[in-house]
C-alpha cells in the first residue's frame, strides 16, 4: 500500500513528466549549467583529488563532531555572539521568535537558507504577527507566489519572464516587462527600503570553522551581505553538521561549491562573519545569534553506513544531474531538500516509511553518486534505505512475489518450461492492456513488451 | 582457457542470440566456454528492491556453482556490478564473505573481459551500418566500462560509429523502477530514444540487452525503424 | 537567553560517534584510499609563477567577471583617473573610510563624501553614488577582492552604494585563494575582524531563466584602481 505522499509523488510525476514544455523548460536551464559547470572544472589541475581530499575533511569534521561544534562555539561566544542549541525545529522557531518579541522587531528580512525552510520558520513569524522578506531574489519571487522553492540554489527556476512579470505586476502593481534586467532592478528597488528598516536580519551559513569560530556564506546577488551588515540584530541558522576544521578548508571548498553548483569559479561574494560588530568597527549588527540545529541529524550521524551524507555542502549538483529530477522537477518532492540527497537523507530526517518511496524513485544510474563533490555514496544509501524499509516494514505482497521468484529459481528448467508456454499468451498481452496487473501495465503503457523467444539460451545450449 | 558464461534470466529467455553469440565469438578465439545450467538469476531485481535477505538465497547458488577458478563473463553490465561489486556487500559479515570476494574478482562485463582481460580489440567482425551507442549506468559507473566498447566497434570493418548527445545519460530502465514509476521511466526513455535517433543511425548498440529491452520497447511502440542491437551481435558479425 | 540543549545535542553526538564510519566509501571490498594531504594549489586551476603572470591572469579574469580594472602607474595618475570615473559615472556624493593611500586619492574627487569613522546612518549612506575602500589583498586566480570590516569602512560600505570602488597596490596581489588565507591568518591570528569578504565582480543574479543580470542587491559596478 503507498503512503499518501508516496500517491501524491506519483501523481505529481504522471503530472510532470506529461508536461513537455515544462520538461524543456529545466532541460534547458540544466544544459546550460552543465555547460558552465564543464568548462570551469575541466580548468582544475586535479578535480578528482580535489573531491577525495574535500571529503576526506568532511569526514574527519563529521567523525569528530562534538570536538570541532565545541571548538566552533568556543570561539564565537569569546567574541560576543550568543549561541542556542536547539534540538528540533520548534525550539529554533520559538528563540526566534521570543527574540523578535524581545527587541519589539516589526520588520524581518532573510537571506537564503534551506534550513529555515526545513523548519518553516517564515511560517511561525508570520503567525506571530512579523513581517518577514525574503531578500534572494529566487526566493523572493517564491515568496510571492506563496510556493516552496524549485531548488536548491535556484528557487524559481521553473519560472519564465513573464511569469515573473505577470506575478510582480500582481503584487506590487509595476507595470508588465520581458527584460531580465528591468525585473531584477524592481525587486532590487522593492527591497531597498527592507534592508535599510530591518530590525533583524536573518542568514544561513554555508560552513562553520571551527579554528576560528566563524560562519561562512556564500552568495551571488549580495542580499545576504546587507541583511547581515544593516539590521542591529542577526540572528544566522546553522544545521550542526556544517562545521569544517580550519580556516584555510575555505580555499578548497568555496570554489568547489561555487563549480559544482553553479558552475562558476568562485561566487560573487563569499563571507566570513565571527561575531557582532567588535570595538573598532565602524558598523554591523550590535548582537549576532547562532542557532545551531540538530532536527534529526543526530540519527543520521547514528546510522554510520549513511553518514557520509551529513559531509553535503548543498552544492546542488546532485540534482542538477539527475534524470529522475530533470523530469518531475523539484516540487513532486514535497520536501525541503529534493533530488538525490533528499532522497537519501528525508527518510532520516523525516521518517522511512513515510519518505522511503523518494528512494525506490531512482533508476540507481550512479550520475549523483559521479558528481558529488565530497563524494557521498548516494546512490549506494538509496538501495541502503530500500533494505532498511524492507527490514521493518515489507510489502507482504510484493515479498511473496519475490520469494516465489526467488524459491522457483532453484528450478531453472521448470521456469524456461513456464516461459515456454507463456509465449502463447504474449499476443494476447498487447490486446488485453488495460486489464493486466499494474507491473505489466505500467510496460505496456508506453512501451511494446519484448517476444520471449522460441528456444531460449538453456535451449540452446542443451541442443548443440 | 575455460571461460564461464554467465547468462542473465532476461538474455536467457527474451535475447538468447546475444549468448549465441558470446559463445561463437569465445570459441573462435580458442577458448572453452562452459555454462551452469543451474544458476537462472544473479538476484538483482530482489536486491534492488531491497529484499537482501531473499537475494543471498539466490546469490548463494551462484557463489556455489561459480566456485573455483575461471573467469566468469556476462554479457550485461547490470548483472555483471551485481555479482561483482554487490555480492561483497550482501555476503559481509557473513560465512561466504570471502566465497563472495573471490568471485568477485573473477567476473567480468563482456567487453571489458575482451579488452582489458584478453588484450583483444579486432575480432575480425564486419557489420556494414551506421550505429550510435549507449552506455549502460551500471556498466559505466560501477564497472567503469566506457572505452572498451568503443575499441572494439572501431574494429568492426564498415561500421560506422556516430556518439549520441547524452550518451551517458540513463536510458530509465533501472530495473522494478520501470514499472513502478513508468511514467518517469518512459521520459527519461523517450529523452534518450530522441538523442539516439538524432544522430540518424541505422542501430543502437549497448552492452547491456535490458536498457536496450526498455527503449525497444519505446522504439516499436512509436514505429521507429531504428533497430536495437547487443554489442556481442555485432562482434558475431562477418 | 539560555543556551538550549548543548548537552542534549553533544551527549547524541557522541553516542552516534561510537560506531565508526567506513573512511571514503571503499571502493567494494577495496581497502580505503590512504589519507591524501591537503593541497588545494596542486589541484586548484594553475597559476603562473611569476608577478606578472600573476597579474595578466588578474587582469583577464577582471574582463570576464565585468570588473572595470585601471592599471595606473602612481598616486598622481589614480587622481586622475578617479576624477574620469567621477564624470563617467556621474557620481554626486562619495562614501569612504579613512587610509593612507585613500587619503591622498579620494579628495581629488571634490565631492561631498561621507567618511565611515563618523558612523553616517546607513540612509544617508545608501544615498552615496560610491563607496571607496581599500583592500586587504587582490587575487589572481580568481580576479577576487579580499576586504574586511577594519581594514576597509566596515560592513555596508562596500555593499551598500551603487558603485564599489577599490584603491589597491600592485603588490597586493596574491596568487591564488590558499594564498589569500594564508595572509588572513598572518593578518589577524590574534584577532580576526568580525566580517571578512571576498568579492569577485559586480553582484549578479541569474535566478531569471540563468539570464545574467548585473547588481541584483550589491554594487551594479566594480572599479579597481590598481596602482603600480
Amino acid at each position: 500500500m503507498l503512503s499518501s505522499l508516496a500517491a501524491k509523488f506519483k501523481n505529481s510525476s504522471t503530472k510532470f513528466t506529461a508536461d513537455l514544455g515544462h520538461r524543456a523548460k529545466i532541460r534547458t536551464a540544466l544544459k546550460s549549467y552543465e555547460k558552465a559547470r564543464n568548462g570551469t572544472q575541466s580548468q582544475y589541475q586535479d578535480w578528482q583529488a580535489a573531491r577525495t581530499a574535500a571529503s576526506t575533511i568532511k569526514w574527519e569534521a563529521i567523525n569528530h563532531l562534538d570536538a570541532y561544534l565545541t571548538e566552533f562555539v568556543e570561539k564565537l561566544t569569546a567574541r560576543g555572539t550568543k549561541v542556542f542549541w536547539a534540538s528540533n525545529g520548534q525550539e529554533a522557531r520559538d528563540y526566534v521568535v521570543a527574540l523578535a518579541k524581545e527587541k519589539g522587531a516589526r520588520s524581518i528580512i532573510k537571506s537564503k537558507s534551506m534550513t529555515s525552510e526545513e523548519i518553516h520558520l517564515n511560517e511561525a513569524l508570520r503567525q506571530a504577527g512579523y513581517e518577514v522578506v525574503e531578500s534572494d531574489l529566487g526566493e523572493y519571487i517564491v515568496q510571492l507566489r506563496e510556493e516552496p522553492p524549485y531548488h536548491l540554489v535556484f528557487p524559481a527556476m521553473h519560472l519564465t519572464r513573464h511569469e515573473i512579470s505577470d506575478l510582480f505586476q500582481e503584487k506590487l502593481h509595476t507595470p508588465p516587462t520581458d527584460s531580465p534586467e528591468e525585473l531584477t532592478m524592481i525587486a532590487r528597488r522593492a527591497l531597498r527600503l527592507k534592508y535599510l528598516e530591518a530590525d533583524i536580519g536573518i542568514s544561513g551559513a554555508n560552513f562553520g570553522i571551527a579554528e576560528t569560530g566563524m560562519i561562512s556564506i556564500t552568495e551571488n546577488e549580495g542580499n545576504a551581505r546587507l541583511t547581515t551588515a544593516l539590521p542591529k540584530v542577526h540572528v544566522a541558522l546553522m544545521g550542526i553538521e556544517k562545521v569544517i576544521p580550519k580556516l584555510a578548508d575555505l580555499a578548497l571548498f568555496l570554489p568547489m561549491l561555487a563549480t559544482a553548483g553553479t558552475g562558476q569559479q568562485i561566487t560573487c561574494y563569499n563571507s566570513l562573519i565571527g561575531g557582532p560588530r567588535q570595538p573598532d568597527e565602524t558598523d554591523g549588527p550590535e548582537e549576532f545569534h547562532l542557532i545551531l540545529l540538530d532536527n534529526q541529524r543526530t540519527q543520521l550521524l547514528a546510522d554510520a553506513e549513511q553518514r557520509d551524507a551529513l559531509h553535503c555542502i548543498r552544492c546542488g549538483a546532485c540534482l542538477n544531474v539527475c534524470p529522475i529530477y530533470r523530469n518531475v522537477g523539484g516540487h513532486t518532492y514535497a520536501t525541503t531538500y529534493q533530488g538525490p540527497i533528499g532522497s537519501v537523507i528525508t527518510p532520516h530526517l523525516r521518517g522511512l516509511m513515510d519518505w522511503k518511496h523518494l528512494s525506490y524513485a531512482s533508476s540507481l544510474c550512479g550520475a549523483c553518486t559521479e558528481t558529488c563533490p565530497v563524494k557521498i555514496d548516494l546512490h549506494h544509501h538509496l538501495l541502503h534505505n530500500r533494505r532498511n524499509a524492507v527490514a521493518q516494514q515489507p510489502d507482504p505482497a510484493e515479498r511473496f512475489a519475490f520469494r516465489a521468484f526467488a524459491f522457483l529459481t532453484r528450478f531453472p528448467g521448470l521456469l524456461n518450461r513456464l516461459a515456454r508456454l507463456s509465449r502463447h499468451f504474449m499476443p494476447l498481452t498487447n490486446a488485453a492492456r488495460s486489464f493486466l496487473p499494474p507491473p505489466v501495465k505500467g510496460w505496456v503503457a508506453s512501451r511494446d513488451l519484448p517476444p520471449i523467444a522460441a528456444k531460449s539460451f538453456r535451449d540452446y545450449w542443451r541442443t548443440r | 582457457m575455460k571461460i564461464n558464461l554467465f547468462i542473465p534470466c532476461f538474455v536467457d529467455q527474451l535475447f538468447p542470440s546475444v549468448g549465441i553469440s558470446v559463445v561463437r565469438i569465445f570459441e573462435k578465439l580458442g577458448h572453452t566456454v562452459d555454462f551452469k545450467e543451474a544458476i537462472f538469476c544473479c538476484g538483482q531485481p530482489l536486491f534492488n528492491g531491497g529484499y537482501w535477505e531473499e537475494t543471498r538465497g539466490i546469490a548463494t547458488r551462484v557463489l556455489e556453482t561459480l566456485a573455483g577458478s575461471d573467469p566468469v563473463v556476462v554479457p550485461s553490465g547490470s548483472c555483471a556490478a551485481m555479482v561483482k561489486n554487490f555480492y561483497p556487500e550482501l555476503f559481509r559479515k557473513t560465512p561466504q564473505a570471502e566465497a563472495a570476494v573471490q568471485l568477485s574478482e573473477r567476473v567480468f562485463e563482456f567487453s571489458s573481459f575482451l579488452v582489458d582481460q584478453l588484450g583483444i580489440t579486432d575480432l575480425g567482425s564486419r557489420f556494414p551500418a551506421k550505429v550510435t551507442f549507449h552506455d549502460g549506468c551500471h556498466g559505466l559507473r560501477e564497472l567503469h566500462v566506457k572505452l572498451q566498447p568503443r575499441q572494439l566497434l572501431e574494429r568492426v570493418k564498415d561500421l560506422t560509429l556516430v556518439e549520441m548527445e547524452d550518451q551517458t545519460s540513463c536510458c530509465g530502465f533501472g530495473g522494478t523502477f520501470a514499472v513502478k514509476f513508468p511514467m518517469i521511466s518512459t521520459a527519461m526513455g523517450e529523452t534518450k530514444s530522441a538523442s539516439a535517433l538524432e544522430t540518424g543511425a541505422e542501430y543502437l548498440v549497448s552492452n547491456d540487452s535490458s536498457c536496450l529491452m526498455h527503449l525497444q520497447g519505446l522504439l516499436s511502440r512509436q514505429n521507429q525503424k531504428l533497430k536495437t542491437i547487443h554489442l556481442a551481435e555485432v562482434l558475431a558479425s562477418s | 537567553m539560555n543556551s538550549g540543549k548543548r548537552e542534549d545535542i553533544l551527549g547524541r553526538i557522541r553516542e552516534a560517534l561510537r560506531v565508526p564510519a567506513p573512511r571514503l566509501h571503499a571502493e567494494h571490498g577495496a581497502a580505503p584510499a590512504p589519507l591524501v594531504p591537503v593541497q588545494p594549489r596542486a589541484w586548484l586551476p594553475s597559476v603562473p609563477f611569476d608577478a606578472e603572470g600573476q597579474l595578466a591572469l588578474f587582469q583577464k579574469n577582471c574582463v570576464q567577471l565585468k570588473t572595470d580594472l585601471q592599471l595606473v602607474s602612481g598616486v598622481e595618475a589614480a587622481m586622475k583617473t578617479i576624477v574620469n570615473l567621477r564624470n563617467a559615472h556621474h557620481w554626486t556624493m562619495a562614501a569612504a573610510h579613512h587610509h593612507p593611500l585613500l587619503d591622498q586619492i579620494v579628495p581629488a574627487l571634490g565631492l561631498e563624501t561621507q567618511y565611515t569613522e563618523e558612523r553616517p546612518d546607513s540612509k544617508s549612506l545608501e544615498k552615496c553614488s560610491v563607496g571607496i575602500t581599500a583592500c586587504d589583498a587582490l587575487i589572481g586566480q580568481t580576479g577576487s577582492i579580499l576586504l574586511t570590516a577594519r581594514s576597509a569602512g566596515g560592513r555596508a560600505l562596500s555593499v551598500l552604494p551603487p558603485h564599489h570602488l577599490v584603491i589597491a597596490r600592485v603588490d597586493q596581489l596574491v596568487p591564488d585563494l590558499p594564498a589569500a588565507f594564508e595572509l588572513l591568518s598572518a593578518r589577524y591570528v590574534k584577532n580576526y575582524p568580525s566580517f571578512i569578504t571576498f568579492i569577485t565582480g559586480p553582484s549578479r543574479t541569474g535566478d531569471i531563466e540563468r539570464i545574467l543580470v548585473l547588481g541584483a542587491h550589491g554594487p551594479k559596478n566594480l572599479t579597481v584602481i590598481l596602482i603600480q
